[in-house]
C-alpha cells in the first residue's frame, strides 16, 4: 500500500462521515411537517384515542381493527372516553378519513418526512381519489 | 475473570443512566446536540491521526500470509488468491476479505479427543465466521437506514433498502430482519466470550465493552421501535437540525432516545481509540495486501543506509599470500 493509497481512501471516508452533513448542503431540506386539523375534525374536538397514544401506536389500532372487522364482523370501537367510532379507515362519515379530511395532511406528510410505506392503500383508496 | 465483563456491563447501564436522568433533568441540550458533536468531531480527528500514524510507520518486509502454491514453474498451478504474485491478486484477495471475511472462514478449533488415545485434533469451525458476517452486515444495513434520520426528502436507494429489510410484512410497525440479526449475532459473539473457556480466558474489558455498548444500542432502538414508541417527527426534526447545522430541542423527545443517541455518541468516540479501528485497519494489514513476488522481484529495505563492506575479493586481495601458504583455493593466483 502506497502512502498516497491510503490517504486516498482515508479521504474517500472522511467524506462518506460527512455525508450526512454535506448531502443536506447540496440538496434541498424539506422542513418537518406541521400537524393541522382539516375538515370535519377541526369541529369534532374527540378522537379515538388521545394524541400522544394516537401518534405512538394508530398502526397497532389499525391492525387490531383490521382484524376485528374482517374475522369476527366487529365494526364498532368503543373508545376510552365514552364515543363509537366506526372502524373503518376510508368508508363513510364516521372513519378515519371521513373525519381527517385531506390524507396528503393527514397521513402522508408525516409518513413521507420519516420514510414510512405503509401498506394500508395496497387495498385501501383515498376517498377523494374517487369522486 | 468476572470483572473483565462485569465492570464493561456495570459501565454502559451507567452511561445509559446519566443521559436518560440528564436529559430529563434539563440537560437535553448536552446530550441531544454538544456530546453528538463532540463524539462525531472526536471519531473523525482520532481515525484521521490513527490511520495517518500507521501510513508513516515502515513496512520494511514482504511478509503475506501464504494459502496456497506460490507461482513456480509453468506447470504448477498457482494459487492465484491465497497467494498472489500480481496486485490484481491481492486486490481479489482484499476484497474477498473485506466482504467475505475469507481468514475466519478458515478458522479451526483445537481440541483434546474425548477418547483414550487423548490426542490433540484440529477441526474447522465455521460458527465465528457465520456469526462475524451476520453481525457486520446487520450492523451495516442498520447504519444505512438511519440515514433515513439525515435527509428529507429520503432518498430512494434508502427507502428500497428498508423495503428489503421489512420484506417479511411481519406486525406493525413491520419487523426489520436487521433489527433481529443484529442482536442475536451480538448476542452469539458475546455467549462466545463468556462460555467457551479458551475464549474466555483471552477477552478482556476491551472486548466485551464494544459487545455491550453495541447490544444496548440495539435494545434502545429496538425498544424505541416496537415497544415503548417516539414521537419519531420529533426525533427526525432534531436529526435534521443536527446536521444542517440549525439544532433544536423540540419537545416530548423522552430520555429513551437521549439514552439511545448518549451511547451511539460513546461508540463513536470510543472508536478509533478501539480494538474497532479493524476497520482502518482491515486495508492496511502487511500479511493480507502484499503481493508475494519476492522470487520475481528484489525487494531492498527502504531504509537501508550504506555500510562499509567487505566483500570476498577484498579479502581475498587482503589475506592472498597467507591463503597460497595455508594451501587455501583463491580465485586469482597473483
Amino acid at each position: 500500500m502506497t502512502k498516497n493509497m491510503i490517504m486516498g481512501g482515508l479521504a474517500v471516508f472522511v467524506l462518506a462521515v460527512l455525508s450526512p452533513f454535506w448531502f443536506n448542503m447540496v440538496t434541498t431540506t424539506q422542513a418537518a411537517p406541521e400537524p393541522e386539523l382539516l375538515g370535519p375534525a377541526k369541529q369534532a374536538k374527540k378522537c379515538v384515542l388521545e394524541t400522544y397514544d394516537m401518534r405512538a401506536n394508530h398502526m397497532s389500532l389499525l391492525d387490531e381493527w383490521r382484524d376485528a372487522v374482517v374475522r369476527d364482523a366487529d365494526r364498532i370501537y368503543v373508545a376510552a372516553n365514552g364515543n363509537f367510532f366506526n372502524m373503518s379507515l376510508s368508508t363513510g362519515e364516521n372513519s378515519c378519513l371521513g373525519c381527517h379530511a385531506d390524507k396528503a395532511k393527514f397521513c402522508d406528510s408525516c409518513h413521507t418526512y420519516t420514510s414510512v410505506d405503509p401498506y394500508c392503500w395496497d387495498c385501501h383508496t383515498n376517498p377523494k381519489e374517487i369522486e | 475473570m468476572t470483572q473483565k465483563y462485569l465492570i464493561p456491563l456495570a459501565a454502559v447501564f451507567l452511561l445509559f443512566l446519566v443521559a436518560y436522568t440528564g436529559a430529563g433533568a434539563g440537560l437535553g441540550w448536552f446530550f441531544g446536540i454538544v456530546f453528538p458533536y463532540l463524539a462525531v468531531l472526536a471519531f473523525l480527528v482520532g481515525f484521521v491521526v490513527k490511520v495517518t500514524g500507521w501510513a508513516a510507520s515502515a513496512v520494511p518486509f514482504r511478509i503475506p500470509t501464504t494459502c496456497g502454491q506460490q507461482k513456480s514453474l509453468p506447470w504448477i498451478k498457482q494459487n492465484c488468491i491465497d497467494n498472489p504474485d500480481t496486485s490484481s491478486g491481492v486486490i481479489l484477495r482484499m476484497l474477498l476479505e473485506i466482504f467475505t471475511f475469507r481468514s475466519l472462514f478458515r478458522n479451526t478449533k483445537a481440541a483434546f479427543n474425548r477418547n483414550a488415545s487423548n490426542r490433540i485434533t484440529y477441526s474447522w469451525e465455521i460458527f465465528l465466521w457465520v456469526g462475524a458476517l451476520a453481525f457486520h452486515y446487520a450492523f451495516l444495513v442498520v447504519i444505512l437506514r438511519h440515514f433515513r434520520f439525515f435527509t428529507a426528502p429520503v432518498p430512494s436507494c434508502i427507502q428500497f433498502l428498508e423495503a428489503l429489510d421489512g420484506i417479511v410484512q411481519v406486525g406493525l410497525p413491520g419487523l426489520f430482519l436487521s433489527g433481529v440479526v443484529l442482536p442475536a449475532a451480538a448476542l452469539f459473539l458475546l455467549a462466545r466470550r463468556l462460555f467457551d473457556a479458551k475464549v474466555r480466558y483471552v477477552s478482556q474489558a476491551a472486548d466485551f465493552f464494544p459487545l455491550f455498548l453495541i447490544l444496548g444500542i440495539a435494545a434502545t432502538g429496538i425498544s424505541m421501535r416496537y415497544f415503548t414508541k417516539v414521537d419519531i417527527v420529533g426525533i427526525k426534526e432534531m436529526t435534521m437540525g443536527l446536521v444542517t447545522f440549525s439544532p433544536v430541542i423540540p419537545d416530548g423527545i423522552g430520555g429513551l432516545f437521549y439514552g439511545h443517541l448518549f451511547l451511539v455518541s460513546i461508540l463513536f468516540a470510543y472508536f478509533p481509540a478501539s480494538k474497532l479501528m479493524h476497520l482502518g485497519g482491515v486495508f492496511l494489514s502487511p500479511t493480507r495486501n502484499m503481493a508475494n513476488n519476492t522470487r520475481a522481484k528484489r525487494h531492498v529495505n527502504p531504509w537501508n543506509y550504506d555500510v562499509p563492506i567487505h566483500t570476498y575479493q577484498d579479502y581475498e586481495d587482503h589475506f592472498r599470500d597467507k591463503m597460497i601458504e595455508a594451501g587455501l583455493p583463491v580465485e586469482k593466483k597473483e
